[in-house]
């Protein structure tokens, strides 16, 4: 089975000028691991919100890559955000879905995907075409390939092993991740 | 005097905003349909009003501004979603129809339309209100000047007296 840090780890090398959206949960920490920038946002909360915050980024900043790493219960929340990315259809836009097929963070309650739900056969069928499920090595190789500069929108359901990672706890401080990330990303000071 | 619908359109243009989120609402629709018209603005439907919360989130880090156009119900589906736009800081303009009061005739608008104002007050959002067409633009201008000069939430209540309350053909149950 992958391994979530792994997978994240080589995603976010050589990232260039990729900004990034990470999901509440074990996700945010993946992204910290990796190597803590100022250009990743991180979501201690808003659950639901990690596709619908990086569309909004990838709609006001359409020359850059937007990469959205989130988990399956993050996902699964959002469902209908595949629908609305599907409709807008940013091409600077990939998502990549790290689907333990649990809820890690709360315990590790199975989610839908673990009974059957598709997250990458949910993301097509809300517009998302370019949607695939990543079970190998091999997969994982192309995936990272078209997540970082595949034309969008594009979803990799990443399926990886339920176990929990050592602790990674990015910064907390929400109005801090925001100005950090405009100055990173804008070149704005904010006041 | 419908002209205060083009008095939001007006105010929207005037403070910048490139992304129009919404969950329509018949009293949103002309405002929606020059969204959709103008091609400096990105007109983006949602499946759910929490959706926009956190779009608009992402517009501003990406350095752009927007707004949101929700009915009274949508508030309720906002709720988690805002503790985003709270926690840190981010402006937000939420533009809200009011349903539920004024010659309402649906009973199911009831519940959010009576609770629309404390929600956003417990969720840390100033909120305005416009019963009166000649208010409407400046307190659109006013909400955006709040919200994006002190990173806060704010919404504007647009009442049901203002809108015109939805009639129907079928004449009302006993
Ligand atoms: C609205 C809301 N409901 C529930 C929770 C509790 N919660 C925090 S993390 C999490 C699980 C997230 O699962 P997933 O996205 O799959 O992340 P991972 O498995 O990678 O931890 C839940 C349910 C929450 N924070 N917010
Ligand atoms: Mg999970």
């Amino acid at each position: 089975m992958l391994n979530r840090r792994e997978a994240i780890s080589r995603l976010l090398a050589d990232r260039g000028d990729m900004l990034v959206v990470a999901g509440l949960g074990q996700s945010c920490f993946d992204c910290f691991a990796a190597g803590d920038d100022p250009r990743n946002f991180y979501l201690w909360g808003a659950m639901g919100g990690a596709v619908p915050a990086g569309l909004g980024i990838a709609l006001a900043q359409p020359e850059r890559r937007v990469l959205v790493v989130t988990g399956d219960g993050d996902a699964l929340m959002s469902a209908g955000a595949f629908a609305t990315v599907g409709a807008e259809a940013p091409e600077n836009l990939a998502i990549c879905i790290l689907d333990n097929e649990r809820y890690g963070e709360t315990g590790g309650q199975v989610t839908h995907t673990a009974r059957g739900a598709d997250l990458a056969a949910m993301a097509a069928a809300g517009g998302v075409g370019k949607a695939r499920t990543v079970r190998t090595e091999a997969e994982l190789a192309d995936a990272i390939g078209a997540l970082r500069s595949g034309a969008g929108p594009l979803v990799a359901v990443v399926k990886v092993a339920p176990e929990s990672e050592p602790g990674a706890l990015p910064p907390q401080d929400g109005p801090h991740l925001k100005r950090r990330f405009r100055t990173a990303a804008l070149g704005v000071e904010d006041k | 005097m419908d002209n205060w619908r083009d008095g939001i359109f007006e105010a929207i243009k005037a403070a910048g905003v490139t992304q129009v989120a919404y969950v329509p609402d018949a009293g949103h629709s002309r405002l929606i349909e020059r969204s959709i018209e103008d091609n400096d603005l990105r007109a983006v439907s949602l499946t759910t009003e929490e959706e926009g919360v956190a779009l608009l989130a992402g517009a501003w880090l990406g350095g752009a501004k927007g707004v949101l156009l929700l009915q009274s119900s949508g508030v309720g589906n906002c709720v988690n979603m805002l503790s985003l736009a709270r926690t840190c800081a981010f402006p937000l303009v939420m533009l809200v129809t009011m349903r539920g009061e004024w010659g309402e005739f649906n009973s199911w608008q009831k519940p959010m339309g009576a609770t629309t104002r404390a929600h956003l007050e417990l969720c840390g959002a100033t909120c305005y209100r416009c019963d009166r067409p000649e208010d409407v633009r400046e307190t659109v201008e006013s909400a955006f000047r709040f919200a994006y000069f002190t990173n806060s939430i704010a919404a504007v209540l647009l009442g049901q007296r203002l809108i015109g309350a939805k009639v129907f053909e079928e004449p009302a149950p006993c």
